[in-house]
């Protein structure tokens, strides 16, 4: 038990308790990992109506500076997406980048405005890398750009095609909300920030609150009839089907953003520019194509599924790579799975053999996501 | 009459008429969550007592299922593998693994029965 004591809790520690979670230890934090139904039903139940999660372990910052193209240009240095030309109250995902092209960690990044008028850039970066994440970040920034850690601030995810209409109770201004946009607002009584995205494929909000106002939102949230906890059983399962990367597993410091197939984070300004860490390594990939790439992955037929560390083969019995995201997806209802595989194994349709416990069954490359999405308007993937 | 043994791994041993039926208790079905897969031994494979026999899946993880006997699959359940829910649903009943021989009488005496196995469970909780 001394060990369980020495974990961080969230605001909704209490919360998730009351509704009868499975604790479980993640990224130092003790986390929900599925309720009383399940991760499957969970699961399901997110995308047919609307699932509520405790996000709060990740990490919330700004890069504040004299105006916002300072504070841009500053991490534009780090990551290869457009940050400059990024419309005040938008929000873009992208990646940190070390000097070889590898990815220190996914995030989302805002043109945040806030209540003085003042512009600045917020962060959402994961939970396991926000230590990391925060000493880089803050090692790359010139002295005219301050570094601040939003430590007071819970995060919860409100996903699921009813997530709109549940919203309209409380929060009447996010109804209509553009897909990847944020606004300062209040929550019935409690100012709260609220961004129109998501890590399920589904439509849906994040809400960044202060922490002594958090449990009140969750408990408003709670106590309309359609809103049910999901856990992060459920969380990894719904960004699964999404195609959406988990770090650490999808990708990580070895791998780069073309190699991860996320080339659409990058605009023309910033291809032709560079100026970004690994620019080089980069930018070359994008010309004559990296040497292995991720793909989607389903069965041809029946089969069992393969998780993270199973190894791929071509038609001729060839390692050509490796599953680094696998599982069941529920709404699919089999399994699917994401991984990388040599050149040309990537194209469509391509036969590729799953090794999983001693035996080999066939499986094909597939377009991602595994669900379509059913973000508001949305015209492309995102994360987050 | 029907008389069934459990092992510390969370699986049981239903006796009749000589034949062993295995499978994974309530227990251990209620904390792998929603099964979604099985790997059932093919008939005629022999097993050591502890050996790896089976493996089920739930949305999250793969876990290992012992047999707890020394023996041969004489038949596996069809109906699980093609509804793997039913291990959730009934394990220790229309949800069995599979059935085996029986080497040696005298390893089913070192299994716990029911009373002793609830108490496990409760004391492992």
């Amino acid at each position: 038990m001394s060990e369980q004591n020495e974990l961080k809790q969230t605001a909704f520690h209490d919360l998730h308790l009351e509704h009868g979670a499975k604790m479980v230890e993640f990224a130092g934090y003790s986390m929900p990992l599925y309720y009383e139904k399940g991760i499957k039903q969970e699961h399901l139940y997110c995308r047919e109506t609307v699932g509520l999660f405790d996000v709060s372990h990740m990490g919330q910052a700004e890069l504040i500076a004299e105006n916002y193209e300072t504070a841009a240009r500053a991490l534009e240095k780090i990551v290869p997406g457009d940050v400059l030309n990024l419309k005040p109250e938008r929000l873009r995902y992208s990646v940190l980048l070390n000097e070889q092209g590898g990815i220190e960690d996914d995030l989302m990044i805002t043109h945040r405005v806030q209540a003085d008028g003042t512009h600045i850039v917020g962060l959402v970066v994961n939970a396991g890398r926000k230590s990391h994440d925060y000493a880089y970040i803050s090692s790359y920034l010139p002295d005219e750009v301050d570094f601040k850690i939003l430590d007071d601030r819970q995060l919860l995810a409100l996903q699921g095609p009813d997530a709109e209409k549940i919203m309209a109770v409380w929060c009447g201004e996010a109804v209509g909300m553009p897909y990847m946009s944020e606004i300062d607002t209040n929550f019935f009584d409690v100012p709260c920030r609220v961004s129109r995205c998501g890590y399920t494929g589904e439509d849906g909000f994040e809400l960044s609150l202060a922490n002594e106002d958090a449990s009140r939102v969750a408990k408003m949230l709670m106590s309309h009839p359609d809103v049910e906890l999901i856990g992060l059983g459920a969380r990894d399962s719904l960004r699964l089907e999404a195609g959406f990367c988990l770090y650490g597993h999808d990708i990580d410091t070895s791998i780069t953003p073309i190699e991860a197939d996320l080339s659409w984070i990058m605009n023309k300004r910033r291809r032709q520019e560079g100026g970004f860490l690994g620019d080089t390594v980069i930018l070359n990939q994008v010309a004559n194509s990296p040497s292995k790439r991720r793909v989607g992955l389903l069965p041809d037929g029946p089969a069992a599924p393969a998780r993270e560390g199973a190894k791929l083969f071509n038609e001729q019995m060839q390692e050509i790579g490796v599953v680094t995201s696998g599982g069941f997806g529920p709404t699919i209802g089999g399994p699917v799975a994401m991984g990388y595989v040599t050149l040309p194994h990537d194209q469509l349709g391509t036969s590729i053999f799953v090794e999983v416990r001693g035996r080999k069954s066939l499986w094909r490359v597939t377009d991602l996501p595994f669900t379509p999405y059913r973000t508001y308007n949305a015209k492309r993937p995102t994360q987050h | 009459m029907t008389k069934t043994y459990y092992s510390q791994s969370h699986e049981y041993v239903s006796v009749e008429d000589g034949v062993a039926t295995i499978g994974i208790t309530h227990y251990a079905q209620s904390q792998l969550g929603d099964i979604v897969f099985v790997e059932l031994p093919e008939t005629g494979r022999g097993f050591k007592q502890g050996d790896e026999a089976a493996v089920v899946e739930s949305v999250k993880a793969a876990s290992e299922v012992y047999t707890p006997i020394a023996g041969e699959t004489t038949e596996m359940n069809e109906d699980l593998a093609a509804n793997p829910a039913l291990a959730n649903e009934d394990p220790e009943g229309a949800g069995w693994f599979f059935k085996q021989t029986i080497t040696n009488e005298d390893e089913l005496t070192k299994l716990m029965d029911r009373a002793q196995y609830d108490a496990f469970v409760k004391e492992n909780q």
